[in-house]
């Protein structure tokens, strides 16, 4: 600590230098949350997937739905703890397109017993059993239109028209659900499927989708394949996956995102690299001097190499701080596309890679520098005052 | 340190030391059989030309060079022969340094300058600042302490960097043109310092100058030339 001082006034030396130094450590950084947000925000979904849960959708594509019918036989199949159908709705709150959220049909029991992270009070659960019309919405989205208990909630979509020739769907709001974590959804509408079933001019007795929880997540693939195996050569032939997998083809339609934010980032550093790395060994260059008269007055070589490496590291570091310090605060406020990115935050474990990352780029960027000076012979140096 | 003075009661003894420096294929022998005593609480100034040898006679005392032959022996112990690190230990705790452009850290203000070479001791924060204090009283500049090198003038600069090289209180201090940069009047005032730090505090002091008024001012001096002892003047 006694040495601090001294790094900090060698640090501000050039006050520009080390400024646009500093900031361009800080914007670098500041990317890097801002990616690792995005990049959560689009493949969130795979890490939330349950490793004991399986989907299984219709063979040739994810919008034919599936007989209502499979699904007493899928719980027959050795290995299945539980299943749960899905249907998008597809809908739009007030006519408006960014008014955009996902809302499903489903069996609201079957709903909660197979994502139990879902976090929904008890007499909310009970207004929604006992309601055909009810529906309940994740904590996001009712923060998102400022919906509350109670609201009647109007919905049109342009998949299911009623039997009666409407597009404009109506549920009362009975319940808000929250997550035991970040990695929970909370954007989606869950409405009832028999009011929905019951409501719709076709397709009735079918479903999206079913997830399946299986007894053993180590016999899976045999569970899928029995499934699949069940619906060879019927009319609606299924393809189960694991529920990771399914929730990654969704995010795998615009690129493989984590080689993208790798790539992004990876340039970023290369030249921050260059830049930090300019800017110390142009600092050692320039007081070669007044290291030669540490040297004289006692300090050692190692001290010399440790105190341009603390300087290094401390400009990095504290570049990196900020940064990241910034694009939390930015992330802290939610997604900002209001719920295209339902994941949209900051994972603990890429703020730590992050944080160790500044300290990694304030080592490469001072060893060679550090070194020079390290080597350097007193006398020499002081020739250079 | 004083009190491992050699049998002869010499501080530094060089003995039998040669110097060479290479540049490209050339050796260049800047010193040549050289042997030089000084006894502690001595005040020596070394004379000599540009290049003569007196810069380079200086290091090898501080321990800031090594001889190419011979042996350097300070205060009873073979500093040529101490390894890099103990060398640079070595220094912190036996010698004061004070060059001709002061050699000051422009980022730091009189008292962190000063308190430079305490940072390599144990002393506590307020134990170094006591020192520190002491030091720039000395050298009469603690009302100058918070001001920063290029606010100070040269004398004031110069008496900076007596207070850190007197701060850790070593036996001896290595002056390399201590006025070399100074007018008359501040030069004097340095020399009158650096008599008084002789005298009254018994600083064992080499002086390197050019100016025979500067080295007016020592108990004795040594002329260097090509590398060789040639006379000494006794007062």
């Amino acid at each position: 600590m006694k040495f601090l001082p001294l790094i900090w006034s060698n640090l501000k030396r050039r006050k520009l230098r080390a400024l646009l130094t500093l900031l361009s450590i800080l914007v670098a950084f500041m990317l890097f949350g801002l990616i690792s947000a995005i990049k959560q925000a689009l493949v969130g979904g795979v890490a939330m997937a349950g490793l004991d849960r399986l989907v299984v959708r219709h063979k040739v594509s994810l919008i034919i739905s599936l007989p209502g019918s499979y699904q007493q036989s899928i719980d027959k199949i050795p290995g299945v703890a539980g299943s749960a159908h899905f249907t998008w709705f597809g809908g739009i709150y007030q006519d408006e397109a960014r008014n955009f959220f996902p809302q499903m049909a489903v069996v609201p029991e079957e709903v909660l017993a197979m994502y139990p992270k879902v976090i929904l009070a008890p007499e909310q659960k009970q207004a929604w059993l006992s309601s055909r019309s009810a529906a309940v919405v994740g904590r996001k989205t009712a923060d998102r239109f400022h919906w509350k208990i109670g609201d009647t909630i109007p919905i049109t979509t342009a998949i299911w028209t009623k039997a009666d020739g409407s597009q404009l769907w109506e549920f009362y709001v009975a319940g808000i659900f929250d997550g035991q974590d970040n990695a929970t959804d909370t954007t989606p509408l869950w409405l009832r499927y028999d009011y929905f079933d019951e409501g719709r001019q076709y397709d009735k007795g079918h479903v999206g989708w079913y997830v399946i929880r299986v007894k053993d997540p180590a016999q899976a693939v045999a569970v899928a394949k029995r499934i699949d195996d069940q619906f060879a050569n019927s009319p609606a032939e299924t393809k189960t996956e694991p529920e990771g997998a399914f929730v990654q083809s969704f995010a795998k339609q615009i690129g493989n995102i984590g080689l993208i934010a790798e790539g992004i980032m990876g340039a970023v550093f290369f030249t921050i690299l260059l830049v930090a790395g300019n800017t110390m060994a142009q600092s050692v260059r320039e007081r070669t001097g007044e290291l030669g008269v540490l040297k004289a007055i006692g300090f050692t070589n190692g001290q010399v190499l440790c105190q341009v490496m603390a300087e290094s590291c401390l400009l990095a570091v504290l570049g990196g701080v900020l940064g990241l310090g910034l694009s939390w605060l930015f992330i802290l406020r939610g997604d900002p596309t209001n719920g295209l990115l339902p994941f949209f935050y900051f994972p603990v474990n890429d703020l730590l890679t992050g944080l160790g990352i500044s300290l990694a780029l304030g080592l490469a960027t001072g060893i060679f520098p550090a070194l020079q000076a390290m080597r350097l012979r007193v006398a020499d140096a002081l020739r250079r005052m | 340190m004083s009190e491992n003075q050699t049998s002869d009661g010499a501080l530094v003894r060089v003995e039998r030391v040669e110097k060479v420096f290479h540049r490209g294929a050339e050796d260049i022998h800047v010193l040549a059989d050289l042997n030089l005593q000084v006894p502690a609480r001595e005040f020596l100034a070394l004379m000599g030309p540009s290049g003569s040898g007196k810069s380079t006679l200086l290091n090898l005392i501080g321990g800031l060079d090594r001889p190419t032959q011979g042996s350097v022996t300070v205060g009873g112990e073979r500093i040529d022969r101490l390894p890099d690190r103990e060398l640079a230990q070595w220094r912190a705790r036996h010698v004061g340094f004070i060059f001709q452009l002061y050699n000051l850290m422009p980022v730091l203000n009189a008292e962190r300058n000063v308190e430079l070479p305490l940072l390599l001791t144990h002393l506590s924060k307020a134990q170094r600042a006591q020192h520190v204090q002491t030091a720039l009283a000395v050298v009469g500049l603690s009302h100058r302490a918070k001001h920063y090198p290029r606010t100070l003038s040269g004398g004031e600069q110069q008496r900076v960097g007596i207070a850190r090289a007197i701060v850790t209180d070593p036996t001896l201090l290595l002056c390399d043109e201590p006025t070399g940069d100074l007018d008359r009047k501040a030069g004097d005032e340095i020399l009158d310092l650096l008599q008084a730090l002789n005298r009254e505090h018994g600083k064992t002091i080499v002086m390197v100058t050019h100016d025979p008024h500067a080295s007016a001012r020592a108990v004795r001096t040594v002329h260097l030339d090509k590398g060789q002892l040639w006379s000494e003047a006794q007062k």
